[in-house]
């Protein structure tokens, strides 16, 4: 509860903050827009050429572009901004601050910095999957929302783990900001169904920098592709990588040696 | 005479010390310059295999006009050393130097900013060509790229490369400019990056983009930053339209030096800075 209250209140700094730079908003608007033309003009050429991408359909990419958004949108506003924060008070001393307040640290760290604006991005996803619903039909059951939710919050911890535990790394190497930017560069092979990919990136991806599981499996979810196997295992990746986040935290916070000592 | 020659030696000397002072610190973050590496490489791999899922699922058979997935994979390894050798990091400080006055120490010096920049971009490119040689070396044996140039184009491939840098180093520094009049230059940035993505080819070949597209892109400087040098390593350009191509990139490396020299007077005079 103290997470959801603390959150909230990190998002109503971060609106005020923003409030006095009203012209960011714009330009955020600006940057996604492009972004989202452009994305959407891509998959426009290629189907210009064909029917189906790997067994994906129009709207069935629609839909894994808005999950893509969706979770691209989440990631910067609340993720990106608060690890970028986290690895430059570790490399100069001010973590100490965060480290006397009475609340769980990983906590803190993890939702510091929130950059409302690009809550765009997280708008323009739902937008998507609004649009793909519509071409789908009633296709879309109870039971495959259900699933899409699961698969979605499974996303969300996947993508914060990996992130968290790439940030982390900043206690043992000083400069590890490129960790960070490798993570969201390899983020972008999330708008492709993991399928379009050779066998060894499709491993690699899903394992190593589990970053397409994020993303394809909640939109199989929504599809009704997914089997139970799939999703269970989803989950229970999910937990192990939050687990596995928790444990090197604790880890490099006993090597943190503060600015002053 | 005499004074041509004091000017030249200057600035060959003054770039050779750039060079060794940026040298040595980018040789610090080594890891740094890894990691950039496999972002370079990324992009390219994704639309590969994107592309050649498309070729295999088309309505043509295994090829979306005359691309197979073998010529796919030709075209973007290819087109990803074209990146690389004519990548310029202007855009990621350009604007900080100017809001936080930071150009300063660079207009006091007695020779051009933009040397300093090239300096750092050469060291740059040293460093990190091993690291992009060997991941070429490990992509071949997955995609096995064809790539069959007449020995023609492999020759006119170093102009053409040469040249394609020069356009986009010197648009980009134009972009960049934008910085002395908007104080975020984001919009500005991701706009120029996306142009460059779509009319340079580097999401598809062009000829795979619509008619219009293809004629934007030949009349605009983009085609001639990117696409053309790497249609013209694959083998895709007749001789003819190769002259063609080096003379729109002629062109747009003069038109873009005098728009420079123009932007630069105006832009600078905007600068103000406090303290330093």
């Amino acid at each position: 509860m103290t997470g959801v209250s603390l959150l909230w209140l990190f998002v109503r700094l971060g609106l005020l903050h923003e409030l006095a730079y009203r012209t960011n908003f714009v330009i955020q608007v600006i940057s996604s827009g492009m972004n989202l033309v452009a994305s959407l003009a891509l998959l426009a050429a290629i189907f210009t050429h064909t029917e189906m991408v790997a067994g994906w359909r129009p709207p069935d990419l629609l839909a894994l572009l808005g999950v893509f958004f969706l979770l691209s949108g989440l990631l910067g506003t609340v993720v990106q901004p608060s690890l970028e924060r986290l690895m430059e008070d570790v490399r100069q001393g001010s973590l100490d601050f965060t480290l006397v307040k009475p609340v769980d640290s990983q906590l803190l760290v993890s939702i510091g910095q929130v950059h409302v604006w690009r809550l765009v991005d997280a708008a323009l996803g739902v937008g998507l999957l609004g649009l793909a619903l519509i071409q789908l039909g009633a296709q879309v059951g109870s039971i495959q929302a259900m699933a899409f939710v699961i698969a979605l919050v499974a996303g969300c911890v996947i993508v914060y783990s990996a992130c968290l535990l790439l940030a982390t790394l900043a206690f043992w190497f000083v400069r590890v900001d490129n960790a960070l930017l490798f993570f969201l560069t390899m983020w972008e092979a999330g708008r492709w169904p993991v399928a379009v990919y050779p066998p060894w990136l499709r491993a690699t991806l899903t394992l190593l920098v589990p970053v397409t599981v994020a993303t394809t499996v909640p939109a199989e979810a929504l599809l009704g592709r997914l089997e139970t196997q799939s999703l269970v295992l989803a989950v229970a990746f999910a937990g192990g990588l939050l687990l596995a986040s928790r444990w090197l935290w604790l880890r490099g916070l006993r090597r943190y040696t503060g600015a002053s000592a | 005479m005499f004074e041509w020659r004091e000017t030249l030696s200057l600035y060959v000397g003054a770039f050779r010390a750039q060079l060794r002072i940026t040298l040595a610190v980018q040789f610090q973050y080594r890891a740094s310059l890894a990691i950039w590496v496999l972002f370079t490489v990324l992009q390219p791999l994704l639309l590969l295999s994107v592309w050649s899922a498309v070729a295999q699922s088309g309505d043509t058979g295994s090829h979306v006009r005359g691309y197979t997935p073998e010529d796919f994979a030709g075209y973007f390894l290819i087109n990803m050393w074209v990146a690389h050798l004519t990548f310029n990091g202007v855009l990621a400080f350009f604007e900080g130097r100017v809001r936080r006055g930071e150009f300063s120490p660079r207009l006091l010096r007695p020779i051009h900013p933009i040397s300093s920049d090239i300096a750092d971009n050469v060291a740059f490119k040293l460093l990190t060509l091993p690291v992009l040689a060997l991941a070429t070396l490990v992509l071949i044996p997955t995609f096995r790229p064809r790539i069959d140039p007449p020995s023609w184009a492999v020759v006119a491939f170093v102009p053409a490369l040469i040249l394609a840098y020069v356009v986009q180093f010197i648009i980009t520094w134009i972009v960049g400019l934008a910085a002395f009049w908007l104080a975020r230059t984001q919009a500005v940035y991701v706009g120029f990056v996306l142009l460059l993505r779509f009319l340079a080819g580097q999401v598809a070949p062009l000829a795979l983009l619509p008619g219009w597209v293809q004629t934007v892109a030949w009349l605009s400087p983009f085609r001639w930053m990117l696409a053309f040098p790497t249609e013209l390593l694959l083998g895709r350009v007749s001789a003819e339209e190769t002259l063609r191509g080096l003379g729109m990139q002629l062109v747009w490396s003069l038109a873009s030096v005098v728009l420079l020299v123009l932007c630069w007077g105006v832009a600078v005079r905007r600068y103000t800075a406090v303290g330093g």
